[in-house]
């Protein structure tokens, strides 16, 4: 008995699962006061992992070798009917880059392609967001991978299923911009200086768009 | 009469093929010992461009030599033959011309598994021959690799018998694939 209470106090129980009733509906009060109060909006919208896939196109030797980020992460606030309110971030986790080949993989953390301990993170911040037609938007920000910038637009498409949000786009960034392959890989006729960065994001909680 | 030799587009792609496949050979042992490079991507590609060259035509060598008969082997030598080497001689031009093929598309469903398409001299590519595997593809590359080495092994066992005739039985044998006179020697 005794043990048992020493352990229950050494260990805090894990949040939102040992919360008396009445706290827990006060707080399920207040949410739903906030989402009345603030619209939908500015409900909260997740990146669903998933169902998300960010994938590089590279050229090698006329090549094309596909390869994708494993880890990647969002705060998306996307309103189709407010678009200058709307903001896209994203973070790509650099040492997550794969082409699915042990030695290529190997190489690619090193300061010659990612240099992922200096710059672990590559991030997307949107600027503007603009309507192109239904569904379809442009969406400008800025590109930062191993510490360069680049403004970038990508053309992006929306489809809406049940309460998931795909937002799904191809936009060809040039790899020595950000100075991706150096020394002798920096040789364009080895490696294609533009790499296509095709991407699928899921999103839940985004309003539905105006048909 | 019957023809001594093999016709010319054979004896042509005989030794353009011996020359492709030992150069073949020697090249995959030593790109695949190459740290990761521009020079080792340039190498495997060429070697990727060169058994697609090699594939196509050891399929043109096989309908031609399907199309035309080679020469019978001379009666004479035919008959100082014991006949484990009949077999021998038969079996091993066999499995040569089965390993022609199996070598490259080995090397064409590695390309294809593991994600890296072959681009014919970097200007056309093949088609997939199979999807993106990584698993199958780190099965099937040691079965490129060991097929090779049979290939190889039975290369070396057709030229030790050709020089074995060449120099030891001194039967002009190589003659019939363009190599000296095909005069009859005295029986």
């Amino acid at each position: 008995m005794t043990l048992a209470l020493s352990s229950t106090r050494l260990r805090p129980a894990p949040p939102g699962v040992r919360i008396a009733r009445p706290v827990f509906q006060r707080s399920l009060a207040l949410a739903v006061c906030a989402l009345v109060v603030a619209g939908p909006a500015h409900a909260a919208q997740a990146l669903l992992a998933e169902q998300s896939e960010i994938l590089f196109v590279s050229t090698q030797m006329g090549v094309p070798v596909e390869g994708r980020f494993r880890q990647f992460d969002g705060q998306i606030n996307f309103d189709p009917g407010n678009l200058p309110g709307s903001q896209i971030k994203l973070e790509i986790a650099t040492g997550s880059a794969t082409v699915g080949i042990k030695e290529t993989d190997a190489e690619l953390p090193k300061s010659t392609w990612f240099n992922v301990a200096a710059f672990p993170k590559a991030s997307f911040e949107s600027t503007a967001i603009k309507a192109t037609g239904p569904g379809r938007y442009e969406v400008a920000g800025r590109l930062a991978i191993k510490g360069f910038t680049q403004d970038v637009v990508a053309p992006v498409t929306i489809e809406q299923n049940g309460g998931t949000t795909v937002a799904s786009g191809t936009l060809s960034i040039a790899r020595l911009a950000f100075k991706i392959g150096e020394g002798e890989w920096a040789d364009t006729s080895m490696v294609a200086d533009p790499v296509e960065i095709r991407f699928k994001i899921a999103l839940s909680g985004v309003a539905a768009l105006a048909r | 009469m019957t023809p001594r030799r093999y016709t010319a587009p054979a004896i042509a792609l005989h030794w353009l093929l011996a020359l492709a496949l030992v150069g073949m050979f020697g090249m995959g042992l030593y790109m695949t010992g190459q740290p990761f490079s521009p020079q080792r991507l340039n190498l495997y590609n060429w070697h990727k461009w060169a058994g697609m060259t090699v594939l196509a035509l050891s399929l043109l060598r096989l309908v031609w030599r399907l199309s035309h008969r080679p020469p019978p082997l001379p009666e004479r030598i035919r008959a100082a033959m014991p006949a484990w080497q009949r077999g021998l001689h038969v079996g091993s031009q066999h499995l040569m011309y089965l390993l022609f093929f199996t070598v490259p598309v080995m090397g064409w469903l590695y390309s294809s598994a593991s994600g890296f398409p072959v681009v014919w001299f970097g200007v056309w590519r093949l088609p997939d021959l199979i999807g993106v595997d990584r698993d199958l593809a780190e099965l099937i590359k040691p079965w490129h690799a060991w097929l090779a080495y049979t290939l190889a092994a039975l290369v070396v066992l057709h030229t030790a018998a050709a020089l074995q005739h060449q120099f030891i039985r001194r039967d002009r044998l190589l003659s019939r694939m363009g190599l000296g006179r095909a005069e009859v020697p005295p029986a």
